[in-house]
C-alpha cells in the first residue's frame, strides 16, 4: 500500500501529501506520525496539503484528529497550502479544525512552526526559573 | 349600456343558474390536461364557487363596463389573492388566466344551447376564432413576462458580481467591503474571491467591512463566521469591520458569539491593526507639523 513519506528536518518532521489521499492512506498517515513524532521526539509537523484537490468529511476528520493526536504528544501541527476549494468545503462540511495552525505557504508555516518553538521553549524557561529548579 | 343587457346579465347568474354553473365550471377546469399540479381539486371548487358568488353580487351593480369602480372591488381583491398564490405554487401566467377564460367557455356554451345558436356556422366560426385570439393574447403575456423575468435573473447577476469586490490594500493585505444583504448564494462568491485573492496576493490579513451590511441577524453572523473560518484555514487572518454601535447593540442582543475573531469599528482601525500585524507601524507626523 502507498504510504507517504514523512521527512525529518531537525525537531520538526515535514509531510507532502502527493499522492492520492483515500481513506486508507489518511489513516495510515495518521499512524505513521504518530509513531515518528514519538520516536523523534519531535515538536512540530508541517502538512502540506497544497497537492490535495477535494477533501471529503473523513479526511477532514483524519487532518482533525492528526492534530489533536500531535497535540497530546507536545507537537504543534500546521497544516500550509490548503487550496480555496478545500476550505471552502472544510467549512460548509462544519468541521472544526481546532488547535490546527494553518499557513499560507511551506514557507510562511516553517517561520510559524519555529516561532511557536521558540515560544513553546521560551514558556518552559520561565516556568522553570519561576519554581526556581533547574 | 341599456338596462336590459345588465338584469339580462345579472339573470344568467343568479341563483338558480349558478349552481349548475358552478357544476359546469369546475368540471371543465379539472379537465384541463394542461393544467399545472400544484393547485388542488378542492382548491379550484372553494375559489370558482367564491368568485361566482362575488360576481353574481358584482354584476347587480349593472356596471358592465368598468371594472375599477367601487362594486368590483370584492371582485377584484379575490383574483388579486388567487393570482399571488398562484404565482407563488410557481404556476403561469397562461394557467392563471385560464381560470377566467375557462368560464366564459363555460358561459357561451349554456347560451348557445339556450338560444339555438350553437347549430349556425357563423356562431360556431366564431366562438372558435374567440378562443384562438385568447390563446394568442395569452402567450403574448407569458412571453413578456418571461423576457422580463430573464431581465431581473440577469441583473440580480450583474449585482452579484458587482458587489463582491476584493481589494488589495497593502502588501499581504487584502480588503473585502460587503455591501447589501448577506445570504448564503453571495457569501459563498465572496469567500471564492477572497480565498483566491488570498492565494493569488500571498495575503496574511483579510479585512471583511460590513459598513455596507444594513442587518446583522444570527443567519448573516452565520455566514461570516463561515467566511472567517474558511480564511483562517489558508493560514491567513480576518479582522471585522465596520460594525455600527447598532450592530454591535443588535450582536450583543442576538447573543451572537464571535470569539477569536478581530473586530473593529472602523475601516482604518482595522488597517492599521492589520499593518501592525505584517510587521508595519504607522506614525504619525501631526506634531511635528506643529512645530513648523
Amino acid at each position: 500500500m502507498e504510504r507517504i513519506p514523512i521527512l525529518k528536518l531537525g525537531e520538526t518532521l515535514l509531510v507532502t501529501i502527493q499522492v492520492d489521499f483515500h481513506d486508507r492512506v489518511a489513516l495510515a498517515l495518521q499512524e505513521d506520525l504518530c509513531e515518528k513524532i514519538v520516536n523523534y521526539s519531535a515538536k512540530g509537523v508541517l502538512v502540506d496539503i497544497s497537492a490535495l484537490e477535494m477533501v471529503d468529511s473523513f479526511m477532514g476528520r483524519v487532518l482533525g484528529n492528526i492534530a489533536k493526536t500531535s497535540r497530546l504528544l507536545d507537537c504543534n501541527v500546521v497544516l500550509v497550502g490548503m487550496q480555496p476549494a478545500i476550505a471552502i468545503t472544510i467549512t460548509e462540511l462544519g468541521i472544526q479544525l481546532t488547535g490546527i495552525n494553518t499557513a499560507l505557504t511551506a514557507e510562511d508555516g516553517m517561520l510559524l512552526l519555529q516561532k511557536l518553538l521558540k515560544a513553546k521553549s521560551g514558556a518552559r524557561t520561565t516556568h522553570a526559573n519561576k519554581n526556581g529548579r533547574r | 349600456m341599456t338596462n336590459e343587457t345588465a338584469s339580462a346579465s345579472s339573470a344568467l347568474f343568479s341563483k338558480e343558474n349558478s349552481k349548475e354553473l358552478l357544476d359546469h365550471w369546475v368540471k371543465a377546469q379539472l379537465a384541463d390536461q394542461t393544467r399545472s399540479e400544484g393547485i388542488s381539486d378542492s382548491s379550484v371548487s372553494t375559489s370558482s364557487a367564491e368568485f361566482l358568488k362575488l360576481f353574481s353580487e358584482a354584476l347587480k351593480g349593472g356596471n358592465l363596463s368598468n371594472i375599477n369602480t367601487p362594486e368590483w372591488e370584492l371582485v377584484l381583491r379575490m383574483l388579486g389573492d388567487l393570482s399571488a398564490s398562484r404565482a407563488l405554487q410557481g404556476s403561469s401566467s397562461t394557467d392563471t388566466a385560464k381560470f377566467i377564460f375557462s368560464l366564459k367557455h363555460v358561459l357561451f356554451e349554456r347560451l348557445n344551447a339556450a338560444s339555438g345558436l350553437a347549430s349556425k356556422p357563423e356562431a360556431k366560426a366564431s366562438w372558435e376564432l374567440f378562443l384562438l385570439l385568447d390563446k394568442l393574447g395569452l402567450y403574448t403575456t407569458e412571453v413578456f413576462q418571461k423576457s422580463r423575468e430573464s431581465v431581473i435573473r440577469r441583473q440580480q447577476k450583474d449585482i452579484m458580481e458587482m458587489s463582491t469586490p476584493v481589494i488589495k490594500l497593502w502588501d499581504r493585505v487584502l480588503a473585502v467591503p460587503l455591501i447589501g444583504t448577506l445570504d448564503s448564494a453571495r457569501t459563498q462568491i465572496v469567500m471564492e474571491n477572497l480565498l483566491q485573492a488570498i492565494v493569488d496576493n500571498g495575503a496574511k490579513i483579510a479585512i471583511l467591512d460590513i459598513t455596507g451590511v444594513p442587518t446583522v441577524d444570527t443567519q448573516t453572523a452565520q455566514h461570516l463566521m463561515k467566511t472567517v473560518s474558511a480564511t483562517k484555514l489558508m493560514g491567513a487572518e480576518c479582522i471585522i469591520s465596520g460594525i455600527r454601535p447598532q450592530i454591535a447593540q443588535t450582536i450583543v442582543h442576538l447573543g451572537i458569539e464571535i470569539n477569536d475573531i478581530i473586530t473593529r469599528a472602523t475601516m482604518a482601525d482595522a488597517l492599521k491593526e492589520a499593518l501592525s500585524k505584517v510587521g508595519y507601524t504607522v506614525e504619525s507626523d501631526i506634531a511635528l507639523e506643529k512645530v513648523r
